[in-house]
């Protein structure tokens, strides 16, 4: 190998100061919210203790926030679910022009670009006037679908620009049904690109505050709780707050990547010997 | 003929459209019709009326605030396109080993996936008072006082969006250099290009569709922002997604819808002459 020249390491001093500047504040509020009971929102730290994460149990302490929490989980799955199914469908009717289709295209780059707030005012005001009851699960749900379901449409058009036809032609010409070959070839090749789908759905709903501000009723979603308590917290109780879902949301991408990895080891080994002269 | 039974195109689509008919197109159209209403201070009645555009455009305090979103949305582009455009060229091209190259990127997206809300408030003990920041500048020495300017300004403002939306200027950029042809650089080296050359007449080119893929996502979220203006700055700044999150905090949502439906042109024109220079749908 040649060695390297000088760029490589300024550029790599570049790239270190980044993840620094990326990683930085959150690492801090993390070694923050160990702050002894005496102390404040900045250093330096008065001691070492749990105190703070002790407070976010005690609930009357801090507002619902294990209940915004729950909502806030079974939100994001309902959004997961839906915005994988939806996505697939939808990348496949991509594939071939249908009547309308750039039409839909638009429609989802706008659902994309819209400013947040506009969905929140606008579906707001759509079942203030038809004297519908605004929740989490119904206007809400709808709200964020309109940021999610982009992000899944776009990555399924990722998927299929690099899908090879010639396995579903094989398929074909082997009397599979149209059904059969979706079921049987088109969605085991495509799956862990769906897992990726999966998670866009799962955390932008997770973390979704704008398009969730007009559109959750009366029970706030953790994003929601999580500003309130901006303004009327000042203590560390907060970065305690951060830090956890901070962990929660890594734990997640965490399960999502080794979802990722255990399947392509599943597929390395169930796949075809075929052409490797076994 | 459909022996097969497969689903015609448009039924595929079908649960698509109706979310978008349902949750984009439908709640537009409803803040178009109610920007013409009439507000009292209580509620909002459906008498049609051009009051609200004409406050609109006659008040010298929303050419202020358009001009700071524009503004806000400059400053961050520049600096997202600089830092985004460095970092992504480092990774496809200085980083040698395709794993290095995995494990580095994810290294950058992850943040991508936690909360904005909890990034803001992470920035509160480096940039107060009596924070980080200003506690080294001053056992530096460089200076006496703490600066008042860190926390609650539009530095701190423009901050934090670069500290948002580097991601999604990497993501893009980053995806269009890898599918460079590697050949390209060689074919250029050997025609007695320098590093600097290669960068500006190879690379740079053809990195124009991430680069502007990225700039739709950076001038948009900016644009209709209003939470990190408004806990960034301490309530002391304003764009025009404020001006509208404050309208709908007093209630008057003729007025609101009416600033939301200038903003959504403004947006879709700025993206309308975006697009025009890339093909999503290839780039991906």
């Amino acid at each position: 190998m040649e060695p390297r020249p000088l760029s490589f390491y300024l550029l790599a001093a570049f790239f270190v100061l980044f993840v620094l500047f990326l990683y930085g504040p959150t690492l801090t509020i993390g070694i923050l919210s160990f702050q002894g009971p005496e102390g404040g929102l900045t250093f330096p730290m008065r001691g070492v203790s749990l105190h703070w994460f002790r407070d976010l149990f005690q609930e009357q302490a801090v507002g619902d926030i294990w209940g915004a929490f729950r909502r806030s989980l079974v939100l994001g799955l309902m959004v997961m679910v839906t915005t994988v199914v939806v996505s697939v469908m939808a990348g496949l009717a991509f594939r071939k022009r249908f009547a309308g289709s750039a039409v839909l295209f638009y429609l989802a780059i706008t659902s994309l670009v819209i400013p947040s707030i506009l969905v929140s005012l606008g579906v707001g005001l759509i079942f203030d006037q038809l004297g519908l009851p605004v929740h989490w699960a119904g206007a809400g749900f709808g709200a964020q679908l309109t940021w999610t379901l982009p992000f899944g449409l776009l990555i399924m058009f990722a998927v299929f620009n690099r899908f090879d036809k010639s396995f579903e032609e094989a398929a074909r010409d082997q009397g599979a049904t149209a059904w059969q070959t979706i079921r049987h070839v088109v969605l085991p090749i495509i799956a862990p690109s769906l897992i990726g789908v999966a998670l866009f759905g799962f955390t932008l709903s997770y973390d979704e505050f704008a398009r969730t501000l007009l559109t959750s009723g009366s029970h706030n979603t953790l994003p929601l709780e999580i500003f309130g308590m901006t303004t009327n917290v000042t203590t560390p109780v907060i970065y305690a707050l951060g830090t956890l879902t901070t962990l929660f949301s890594l734990l997640i991408i965490g399960v999502f990547l080794a979802g990722v990895a255990i399947m392509g080891r599943m597929r390395a080994r169930a796949g075809s010997d075929a052409g490797k002269g076994v | 003929m459909r022996i097969n039974g497969s689903l015609p195109g448009w039924v595929q689509a079908a649960p698509l459209a109706l979310v978008m008919l349902a949750f984009l197109v439908a709640p537009i159209v409803m803040i178009g019709v109610v920007s013409f209403w009439q507000a009292t201070e209580f509620s909002i009645i459906p008498a049609f009326t051009l009051e609200n555009y004409e406050f609109l455009f006659a008040s010298p305090v929303t050419w202020k605030v358009f001009l700071a979103t524009f503004k806000y949305a400059a400053i961050t582009w520049a600096l997202t396109l600089s830092i985004g455009f460095t970092v992504a060229y480092f990774l496809a091209f200085h980083v040698r080993s395709q794993n290095m190259q995995i494990a580095l990127f994810l290294l950058c997206t992850i943040p991508f996936w936690t909360s904005n809300i909890i990034r803001m408030i992470s920035w509160i003990p480096f940039l107060g008072r009596n924070g980080i920041a200003n506690q080294t500048l001053i056992s530096w020495g460089v200076i006496d006082q703490p600066l008042e300017w860190l926390l609650y300004s539009d530095f701190s403002v423009i901050l934090a969006f670069v500290h948002l939306y580097t991601l999604c200027m990497v993501v893009p950029i980053f995806n269009t250099m890898m599918r460079i042809d590697r050949s390209l650089l060689e074919a250029a080296r050997d025609a007695g290009a320098s590093g600097v050359q290669t960068l500006v007449n190879v690379i740079l080119p053809l990195t124009k569709p991430g680069i502007m893929i990225g700039t739709i996502f950076v001038v948009t979220l900016v644009m209709g922002d209003f939470i990190t203006v408004r806990f960034m700055s301490g309530s002391q700044s304003a764009n025009v997604g404020r001006l509208i999150s404050n309208d709908i905090a007093l209630l008057q949502y003729p007025s609101a819808a009416a600033t939301s439906i200038v903003l959504l042109a403004t947006v879709l024109i700025v993206i309308g002459i975006l697009l025009r220079f890339v093909n999503i749908r290839k780039e991906l």
